[in-house]
């Protein structure tokens, strides 16, 4: 099951600067990054190559963070494209609580990444209506 | 305005006299009490041997932990068929300090605050608005009998509701009002907003108590209200409001001394300081039949004014209080101790064990702001664990200190570490 790295950050400034540069220094490579934010504090959740290295690598340095269990499913980058995979999920009545969602490089495809209560429910409702999710290592080194 | 001249202006000689006979009464009722019981044998202490008032020095203290100790009535007199209520305060580790009163207790008390009130020239004519809190705090109820005693016309509007408050007192002319002095700036304000005049309203005295201001506070809400503002002093422990009031010279506090016999000791070394020297103040409770309570330490710093005040009362006045002995904090009118606040994050696992407390004043109004760092190891990864974490903070702390805090998550390592001197308390409100 693909993880991201999640962070508790207070909301000031040089946060991002201070957890990059943790990232950056132990040669980890980021897909994506969201920030999830609540006023005085935020979730910053990052999808690295090497997500367990760079949890470490964040907790060696003070910082709390974890490693959150996620959903990547593929959807076609044209109109409609996230739409179709969000029907399934609706039918199925699973809600979403936090998503991101990127482009692959090079293709006509993207890539749709939740979090949602139950995942294994959710991976099986995807695979059953056709759809390609991405397991760890395809989706790291995309 | 006398509403008992005769005590209020007895002279000392006999004050001493009644204070030793009501002493000696109060000493043989304590020595029937458990607490007192194990005290007394344990200090050699021996109740008949108390022949003079200066004996009492000799006495041991009673201090707050030792009400805690005593939890729940192990320092009563009476049977508790005797008993008719009872008031309490947030303790420092979770258990209250609870006060017991007979029907006599309250009717005295009562009657000590009608004469307190009257003090200040209040009468039956007036209209007394009770701005304090009803409930386990003596601040509502107290006043409330004084002044049904004295014959004004009550109104137990309690705290809060300010619109409420200001019709109130537009409908039934309100002419005395008892509040914190935070919260009269506060309802000033508003009084303001709403287009009003202040002084319009009419009210002519303010009662000020229950948290610790300045003497530029005072003139500030007398002159924005157009009043007249006095102080008083009181503590659950010795009844609650009421064991020292200002007369109409507003120049200290009259400690009702029939009721009360007080000290000023060093903090240091428990020993007894002359009057006019500033020191802690140490209250013995000698009008009360269901807990008295022998040498209370107050932990509030004060000092005696020897001098006879003009009004003719011979009670002597204490001045207003400097400050605490020990780390107790007053939060719009309620007392919390940072301990308190230590007990509840302590025993909640997802934060860590370094935090700050942090006061300030909106609008005139307390804030608290207490400072926890998430405890990385127990960091889920999502906000809605990290909001409940905040809803669970608020609703422990609120429910041991009844004052709402306003909590801020921070980082693990943000706050200077618990060892050496770490600075708990900032209190950026100014008095």
């Amino acid at each position: 099951m693909p993880q991201q790295i999640s962070i508790f950050a207070e909301n000031k400034p040089g946060k991002i600067e201070r957890i990059s540069g943790i990232l950056g220094r132990n040669n980890i490579n980021m897909r994506a990054i969201t920030i999830a934010d609540s006023g005085d504090y935020g979730i910053i959740k990052i999808l690295v190559d090497r997500p367990v290295d760079g949890c470490k690598a964040l907790k060696d340095e003070g910082i709390a963070a974890t490693l959150k269990e996620i959903v990547a499913v593929r959807i076609d980058d044209s109109p409609g494209g996230l739409h179709r995979a969000a029907s399934v999920l609706s039918k199925n009545d699973i809600n979403v609580d936090d998503a991101y969602g990127f482009t692959i490089r090079g293709s006509h495809e993207a890539v749709f990444v939740f979090q949602v209560k139950d995942i294994k429910k959710t991976e099986k409702v995807l695979q059953e209506a056709g759809f390609s999710l991405l397991w760890d290592n395809e989706l790291y080194f995309l | 305005m006398f509403w008992n001249k005769e005590v209020e202006t007895i002279d000392r000689k006999a004050l001493e006299q009644l204070q030793f006979k009501k002493l000696s009464a109060a000493l043989r009722s304590a020595a029937s009490t458990p607490f007192y019981k194990k005290v007394f044998k344990d200090n050699n202490v021996s109740v008949e041997k108390v022949t003079s008032l200066d004996h009492l020095k000799d006495l041991p203290f009673t201090s707050k932990a030792d009400l805690r100790l005593s939890y729940p009535d192990g320092m009563v007199a009476v049977p508790r068929s005797d008993i008719v209520r009872l008031h309490a305060s947030s303790g420092t580790t979770g258990k209250s300090t609870v006060i017991f009163y007979t029907a006599k207790d309250i009717a005295d008390w009562a009657d000590l605050l009608a004469r307190s009130m009257m003090a200040t020239g209040t009468t039956r004519d007036d209209v007394f608005q009770n701005m304090m809190g009803y409930g386990l705090f003596t601040g509502g109820l107290g006043l409330h009998y004084g002044a049904e005693r004295l014959g004004c016309m009550v109104i137990p509007a309690s705290s809060g509701n300010s619109l409420k408050q200001i019709q109130l007192m537009q409908d039934f002319r309100t002419t005395v009002i008892h509040i914190t002095p935070s919260y009269a700036l506060h309802l000033g304000d508003v009084v303001a907003e709403q287009g009003l005049y202040t002084p319009d309203l009419g009210v002519k005295k303010a009662y000020l108590g229950a948290e610790p201001y300045s003497e530029e506070t005072r003139n500030k809400i007398q002159e924005q209200w157009g009043l007249q503002a006095y102080n008083s002093y009181g503590l659950s422990e010795m009844n609650g409001p009421g064991v020292a009031f200002e007369c109409e010279l507003k120049n200290g506090m009259h400690l009702w001394e029939d009721f009360y016999i007080m000290e000023i000791i060093n903090p240091d070394t428990g020993e007894r300081l002359p009057d006019g020297e500033a020191g802690e103040l140490v209250i013995t409770h000698i009008n009360r039949e269901a807990m008295p309570i022998i040498r209370y330490r107050t932990r509030d710093l004060t000092r005696i004014i020897p001098e006879q005040c003009p009004c003719g009362r011979t009670h002597r006045r204490i001045e207003r209080i400097k400050g605490r002995t020990d780390d107790m904090l007053i939060v719009g009118g309620v007392n919390v101790f940072p301990s308190q606040i230590e007990s509840v994050l302590m025993k909640i696992p997802e934060v860590g064990n370094n935090y700050q407390i942090v006061l300030d004043r909106h609008e005139n109004l307390d804030r608290l702001h207490i400072r926890v760092e998430l405890y990385s190891k127990m960091f889920q990864g999502d906000m809605e664990g990290l909001n409940r974490l905040k809803k669970k903070l608020v609703e422990e702390l609120k429910a041991l200190i009844t004052v709402n805090p306003r909590i801020e998550l921070l980082e693990p390592g943000s706050l200077p570490p618990s060892t050496g001197k770490a600075v708990r308390v900032i209190d950026n409100r100014k008095i």
